[in-house]
């Protein structure tokens, strides 16, 4: 034995003792401690675990289509993929944000900032980082899937719109909903969703949204998909089928290309729109995912106003349009007989002020009495007119007869116009009304302001003898509002015979528009924007000069179809104007022949030849890469011609 | 058997406390990898870690058969050549889990201050058995922390903090056998709490950051937080009667970090629930005081210290790593004596308790 050892065997039991005691109470002290996580709190760490384990990702509903009177396809949707990120485990976000950003290609600043916004959802639902997904993208999230099981991706379905703004503002546009929009809907909506913004998108978006469906998979702690627990499919949303004819919207486009101004074209008997059109116009596509802010303030800041649709927004003095208004208060009111007679020197004074003819240049309209006034458009006649009738008497039958209130069309953002009265002058400029007003009313001018729709409404109505229908763009729309202002057989008969002249008579205002065989009836309108001798002094600037107009319907008693259009600083409603209505009618009755012809099948093969057809190929061009080779027009399977064939 | 030695001596109790724990290990070790793919390093896990107790038994009765005085007869020896190890794994080891503390030896990494350790507690049992009083002087005292600081101080160097820190009980619980005296005891208490602020001067980034989260384990759900989150999560989640071996998502889903490794018990916590784990405490209550109880029968001072020093290694072990899965101790890269997945610590404890057979057999032999 080593010298070391000591003889000492007395060994310290107490103290060995007190270590087992320590040893019992330390084991006690742990199993508290597991008692209290096990037994007391299992119910929320066992929920903590089903969320680490869980995750739920949405199936997105497509959106219904958008289809025209013939059930064309306008509107439809192509697939995409959209980048998820899940937030769920801050450790794995934290470290794995750069290589996120690096690979996706955006900063780690602008996914912070969405993470930041979307703080009120319950962290275990992933966010939308990246709506539109590229190939580079895609393939960058499949090679990552185990070393960062942060992303995944979400099939969507993105709009897709016709090309180069064709029925642009009538459709509208989809957009990501709005913080507030979300707040509005309840639940319904989260962050990310899209939803109508403008348009009908916005008007029938209810309809068109269909219900989100759902997946709920098991994943390890990679994120890696291990079960799948439940699969709600997503409802798609139910299409729309519009009012609109597209062969008529594709020729009233064509007719309107660069210019800037609407057209809208009626059924005044049911109120249907047929065709609608604002130039200029934005390309939706561009804001079908997510708009740069640069170019959404360049759009809103445009001087030519690219996003108002100028077909129920624009505000403007309706011109020469308004004379028929005038005749059939005149008619109407009999305070003035029928067959009133006017010398027309050119020129007039009125109130000490001279009032001047729009052929002053030229000389004067004569002798004239209302069929001609109308024809020839004599300011001069009108002005004396309006100078018998009185503003509250103009006013009363511009109201009665659709203006200065809004059509009821089932759009947002609708315009009323404005119908001055001696009442509104009083109580809104708080200033008197002065006769000399009047006279500038009686011909469409002063403070009378009225929207290309309204006008549509208002000459479709006068023309069908009193009956104003609500104009809407959903086919199927139910309780179409209809309103009756009867007007006398004689007055519709005398008003539609001077507008059936103002087309067909000789020396008649659109006498160059004239359609061989069809009863095209019309008013033409220009409007000054600046006082004929202002206009002298500033030049031939462009902004200054007039805005013409043009309603025009067919056949001259109970009209089809009524068109109404605007074109800005055309100058002449005869020249610029007027030819767009005429290319439209025309093309409504080319149709309609071929229809009667043919009773109960429609013959597509002789549109996919013609000139609309390649017209319609050029607003909406090819296919986008990504989507199913499906052009706007369907192929012709309906059952009538195929039963043809 | 040599004289005196008899196979109705040795320790039967312990050796199926200590067997039952491994098996509880084995099972655990297996449920936490079975999902891993054939390639995986994970892949038969279990099996290997019944190789590594076998080895261990094997140890275990190895050194249970040399008498512990000639272990102790070579204690300068055996501190010269840990601390030679300990700076030869500085100089030449491998780094795993940040820390260079390994070596490889014919293919095998090897955590050299799991040896130490052991060479530690001889050292140590040595050093006390020779101060031969019931009332420890403070020189004494030094000269014990100068001879573990020593290795601790180059175990820091790798840096292993935890691994340092499991030799302190060492030396506290031989000078608390050794006739410590109280009023020591509540200065030595009082100079801890006044040098901590300073200490955490020392303390790298990351170790800060653990012990603030452990501290504030709501503040931060990022790293260090992360882990004990995920593993009090598991163990809640488990409830009173467990999800079933082989059905803990938290396990089977990966959650719980290293689990087949210091996490073991969260897994097993999980899966068997409570139950699991009261039975698991009290197999270590159990081993615990039957150590102490062998220490109480010791022959001689040296003996008693020896079979105190493992219990205390053990002991510190045990709790640490527990209080852990509960959040009670702040993430440390502690294992689970015996229940782990690893070869160094599992050879360790073998040949710990090995010494403490041997302490056990010689009872009787005057």
């Amino acid at each position: 034995m080593s010298s070391w050892i000591g003889n000492d065997q007395k060994l310290p039991q107490g103290r060995l003792a007190a270590i087992s005691y320590l040893i019992a109470a330390g084991t006690l002290f742990l199993l508290i401690g597991f008692w209290k996580l096990q037994i007391i709190q299992s119910d929320h760490y066992g929920q903590l675990a089903e969320r680490n384990r869980i995750r739920s990702l949405p199936i997105i509903a497509p959106r219904g289509q958008i289809l025209d009177r013939e059930k064309r396809v306008i509107v439809d949707n192509y697939p995409s993929f959209s980048v998820l990120l899940l937030r769920e485990d801050p450790k794995l976000l934290e470290e794995g944000l750069p290589l996120v950003a690096e690979g996706l290609g955006i900063t780690i600043e602008e996914i912070q900032q969405q993470i930041e916004a979307s703080k009120s959802i319950p962290k275990f639902q992933p966010i939308q980082i990246k709506p539109e997904a590229s190939q580079a993208d895609i393939a960058f999230i499949e090679s990552h899937r185990a070393d960062l099981p942060l992303l995944e991706l979400l099939m969507v379905h993105r709009r897709r719109y016709p090309r180069d703004g064709f029925l642009a503002h009538a459709i509208g546009y989809v957009g990501e909903v709005s913080e507030k929009q979300i707040e509005a809907s309840g639940d319904k909506l989260r962050p990310g969703d899209f939803v109508g913004k403008s348009g009908l998108e916005r008007q029938y978006n209810e309809t068109l949204m269909g219900t989100d469906g759902m997946r709920r998979i098991v994943v390890n702690s990679v994120g890696k998909e291990v079960e799948k627990l439940e699969h709600v499919e997503a409802q798609a949303g139910q299409n729309i089928q519009l009012t609109i004819d597209y062969d008529l919207q594709v020729v009233a486009e064509a007719a309107m290309a660069g210019q800037k101004g609407a057209v809208v074209a009626l059924d005044p008997r049911t109120g249907e729109v047929l065709a609608m059109v604002s130039q200029p116009a934005p390309d939706p596509n561009s804001f079908a995912i997510r708009i740069p802010a640069q170019e959404w303030k360049q759009l809103n800041e445009d001087p030519d106003k690219p996003l108002l649709n100028r077909a129920i927004q624009a505000q403007l003095a309706p011109g020469s349009v308004f004379k028929i208004v005038m005749s059939t208060a005149m008619l109407e009111s009999k305070v003035i007989p029928e067959d009133y007679s006017v010398y027309c020197p050119g020129y007039a004074d009125f109130y000490g002020r001279v009032f001047k003819c729009w052929v002053f240049d030229k000389g004067g309209h004569g002798h004239v009495k209302l069929h001609d006034a109308i024809v020839h458009s004599c300011d001069i006649f009108f002005y004396n007119v309006g100078k018998r009738l009185g503003i509250d008497r103009i006013s009363y039958y511009a109201n009665q007869l659709g203006l200065g209130r809004r059509t009821g069309i089932d759009l947002p953002g609708e315009m009323e116009g404005l119908v001055p009265s001696e009442e509104w002058k009083k109580r809104v400029l708080r200033q008197p009304w002065y006769p000399g007003e009047t006279i500038s009313v009686a011909v469409g001018q002063g403070a009378l302001i009225t929207t290309p729709l309204q006008l549509a409404r208002t000459i479709g109505g006068i023309a069908l003898g009193g009956v104003f229908k609500q104009p809407h763009l959903l086919m199927d729309a139910k309780a179409v509002k209809e309103e009756t202002f009867t007007i006398n057989e004689h007055t519709t008969e005398v008003v539609t015979q001077a507008m059936f002249g103002v087309v067909n008579q000789e020396g008649g205002t659109a006498k160059g528009s004239r359609l061989e065989g069809i009863e095209f009836c019309g008013k033409t309108g220009t409007a000054q924007l600046i006082s004929s001798d202002g206009l002298k002094k500033v030049g031939k600037q462009k902004q200054f000069s007039d805005n013409a107009w043009f309603v025009g319907y067919a056949p001259r008693r109970n009209p089809e179809i009524v068109v109404s259009v605007l074109v800005e600083h055309g100058l002449h409603g005869s020249s610029a104007a007027a030819p767009v209505a005429r290319d439209i009618i025309k093309r409504y009755y080319e149709k309609k022949g071929a229809r009667d012809k043919q009773q109960y099948t429609v013959d597509y093969k002789r549109y996919e030849l013609s000139d609309s057809q390649e017209l319609a190929q050029a607003a909406l061009g090819p296919a986008p890469a990504a989507s199913t080779p499906k052009t706007a027009l369907p192929p012709p399977q309906r059952k009538g011609a195929s039963a043809q064939r | 058997m040599r004289e005196g030695t008899h196979l109705r001596d040795f320790d039967w109790a312990l050796l199926l406390i200590v067997l039952a724990i491994c098996s509880l290990g084995i099972v655990e070790i297996y449920s936490a990898t079975q999902s891993a793919p054939p390639s995986s390093r994970l892949a038969g896990l279990h099996w290997k870690q019944l190789w590594w107790v076998l080895i261990g038994v094997a140890c275990m009765l190895a050194l249970s058969r040399i008498d512990y005085h000639r272990v102790l007869d070579q204690a300068p020896l055996l501190y010269l050549v840990g601390l030679a190890g300990l700076v030869l794994v500085l100089l030449i080891g491998e780094t795993k889990y940040g820390s260079r503390s390994w070596i490889e030896i014919g293919g095998r990494t090897l955590q050299v201050s799991e040896l130490v350790k052991l060479i530690i507690i001889v050292v140590l049992a040595r050093f006390y058995s020779e101060v031969r009083t019931d009332r420890l002087s403070l020189l004494d005292m030094a000269k014990a922390g100068a001879l573990v600081g020593l290795p601790v101080g180059l175990i820091l160097l790798q840096p292993d903090f935890g691994t340092a820190v499991m030799f302190l009980p060492i030396a506290v619980v031989g000078a608390f056998l050794s006739g410590i005296q109280w009023k020591h005891m509540v200065a030595f208490a009082l100079i801890a709490a006044l040098l901590l602020p300073v200490g955490w001067y020392f303390l790298k980034p990351y170790q800060k950051e653990r012990i603030n989260t452990f501290l504030r384990p709501e503040e931060n759900l990022q790293g260090a937080g992360y882990q004990t989150q995920q593993a009090k999560i598991a163990v809640g989640s488990g409830g009173f009667w467990g999800k079933g071996i082989g059905k803990g998502t938290q396990n089977q889903g990966g959650f719980i970090p290293v689990r087949w490794s210091d996490f073991i018990l969260a897994a097993l916590a999980e899966e068997t629930g409570f139950i699991g784990v009261l039975v698991t405490l009290l197999l270590y209550m159990f081993l615990l005081l039957r150590l102490v109880q062998n220490a109480q029968g010791a022959k001689d001072r040296s003996g008693m210290y020896i079979v105190m020093g493992v219990a205390a290694v053990l002991g510190v072990h045990v709790f640490v790593n527990v209080g852990m899965m509960i959040g009670y101790v702040p993430v440390t890269g502690i294992p689970l004596p015996l229940m782990s997945y690893g070869g160094s610590s599992t050879l360790f404890v073998f040949m710990a308790l090995g010494l403490v057979m041997n302490v056990r057999l010689k009872r009787f032999v005057n």
